[in-house]
């Protein structure tokens, strides 16, 4: 388990490990990878056809199973994150608690089926810092939670539009990572708009903290298939209109800030 | 697509290609909405051009093309009629409108204009012509009516983007629908939450299913949903049924 965790978190802080990661695992562990928290025994119901149909294709090939193992790790931070704070007592006013208790269940439906997509070769649970070395205070302070929140989900956003093309190659994994973003998507419209925020990114989110400036950093981009947008119904509203993708590097830069071997 | 219309649609499209009315309009529908409606879209389109040798093609159903051009065509189809729907909303808004209800509704009209103006410019002469479009079903001094049918089509639009990704060959296509379809679901989540805040209806278990995973239709299901609110006659019949 520590040697896996320890290869995870090389991956976080270098992206380039990632690669070697899956296949280093599997030859220490040889199968049974999956975190804390899932039901093996749920798995079966889990595999919906496009499981089966994955599969009926033959085993997934690298190409896939990283950008798919990218997406799981980030779940794995959302769902830990959401089930944490549901957890805190006193946290999460009692008025706003069917919002998280609904994200919740879809990041550990999204572990959960990821992982089935995946198998022997998925990658394991980490740890988290949520406090990334106690520059935050999530659990005791609503207000960071829900900064936390936003953060996450407008990143998982960026993420999983910065697959899509990685796993474009395989029509039905494509098709369940849309589906996985979009879901990402209305989560982060409420989370926003709970903050008092609007549901969609204006330019590059210029009123979040400096600290967060990696999540929105590009999303000012107006530039479509060389077609400029911005003086269609004014510069904001273009930013607004299109979300941008956002690399495994960046992505993986930003999560890393929240795990404990990173800094360890 | 069309054998699954009502005969009484049937018969009105037949009716209008026999009356042979002028140039786009000839597939309008008779009824004072729709025209309404025509006439916003017309008032809010700057850009309203002749669009391609489609538009002199007689009395023959607007072609989607072929490839990614059909997928295209697609969305900006969907795209049109969102538009349509948001300029209509904010031109006759219901009353005891919120604040929030404005700025939503009124970022989300330019949201699809400019998604609408973008694929129209993307296609170039592959692009369908502006279509003229059929609210009568909504209401639009009802604040219910209105939410609920924006929600529709937020949803419409998820469901679509999702289903079409797969039909894209060029990535960089695939790209641009990816972040269209993140800001139809942001949109889709914060109408639903105006429908019914402070639950998990922005994210309902109505669109998302126990794996996580959000509405997915083929583009000749959204077709057919569509279909109703669209009164140009387009041929859908080369949209992927599975």
């Amino acid at each position: 388990m520590d040697r896996d965790k320890k290869l995870i978190f090389e991956a976080l802080e270098n992206p380039e490990v990632l690669e070697q990661t899956v296949s280093r695992r599997d030859a220490v562990r040889g199968g049974g990878m999956l975190g804390a928290g899932i039901a093996l025994a749920t798995m079966p119901v889990l595999l919906a056809g496009l499981t089966r149909k994955a599969f009926a294709q033959g085993p997934l090939p690298d190409s896939i199973v990283n950008p798919l193992n990218f997406a799981l790790v980030l779940e794995y931070l959302e769902s830990d994150f959401y089930e944490m704070g549901l957890d805190a007592g006193g946290l999460i006013p009692s008025e706003d608690r069917p919002i998280f208790a609904q994200i919740s269940k879809h990041e550990t439906a999204h572990v959960a089926f990821l992982s089935s997509v995946l198998g022997a070769k998925a990658a394991i649970r980490p740890e988290w810092d949520f406090t990334s070395g106690g520059v935050f205070d999530p659990f005791n302070d609503y207000e960071t939670f829900t900064l936390l929140a936003q953060g996450f989900e407008d990143t998982g956003v960026r993420a999983y539009k910065g697959q899509a093309g990685n796993v474009a190659s395989n029509d039905d994994i494509l098709t369940a990572a849309l589906q996985i973003h979009s879901v990402e998507a209305r989560h982060a419209s409420e989370v926003r708009r709970l903050r008092g925020l609007k549901g969609w990114i204006p330019l590059n989110q210029t009123n979040a903290p400096a600290a967060f400036a990696p999540v929105y950093a590009g999303e000012e981009n107006t530039t479509h298939l060389g077609i400029d947008v911005s003086d269609f119904q004014g510069r904001e509203a273009a930013t607004e209109a299109f979300d941008e993708p956002l690399g495994l590097r960046d992505v993986l830069a930003i999560a890393g800030l929240f795990g404990t071997g990173a800094r360890g | 697509m069309f054998g699954k219309s009502n005969t009484g649609d049937e018969e009105l499209r037949f009716l209008s290609r026999l009356t042979q009315l002028e140039g786009r309009r000839k597939f309008l529908k008779w009824s004072g909405l729709t025209i309404a409606a025509a006439a916003v879209a017309c008032k809010t389109d700057e850009r309203l051009q002749p669009s391609g040798p489609r538009l002199g093609s007689g009395s023959d159903p607007v072609d989607l093309g072929s490839g990614d051009f059909l997928v295209l065509n697609f969305a900006y189809a969907l795209e049109q009629l969102e538009a349509a729907f948001y300029s209509q909303v904010i031109d006759m808004k219901y009353s005891g409108i919120t604040d929030e209800e404005t700025r939503v509704l009124d970022d989300l009209r330019k949201h699809e204009i400019i998604h609408r103006d973008f694929f129209k410019a993307a296609l170039g002469n592959n692009a369908i012509p502006e279509l003229e479009v059929d609210f009568s079903s909504v209401d639009f001094s009802s604040r219910q009516s209105v939410l609920e049918t924006a929600q529709t089509f937020e949803d419409l639009g998820v469901s679509a983007y999702n289903g079409a990704g797969k039909f894209l060959e060029n990535l960089d296509f695939l790209l641009v629908a990816g972040k269209i379809v993140s800001v139809e679901a942001r949109h889709a989540a914060a109408i639903r939450s105006l429908l019914r805040p402070k639950s998990g209806f922005f994210a309902g278990d109505d669109v998302v299913n126990e794996q996580g995973l959000d509405v997915v239709r083929t583009p000749a299901d959204v077709f057919a949903l569509a279909d109703p609110f669209i009164t140009t006659e387009i041929d859908g019949s080369d949209l992927p049924t599975s």
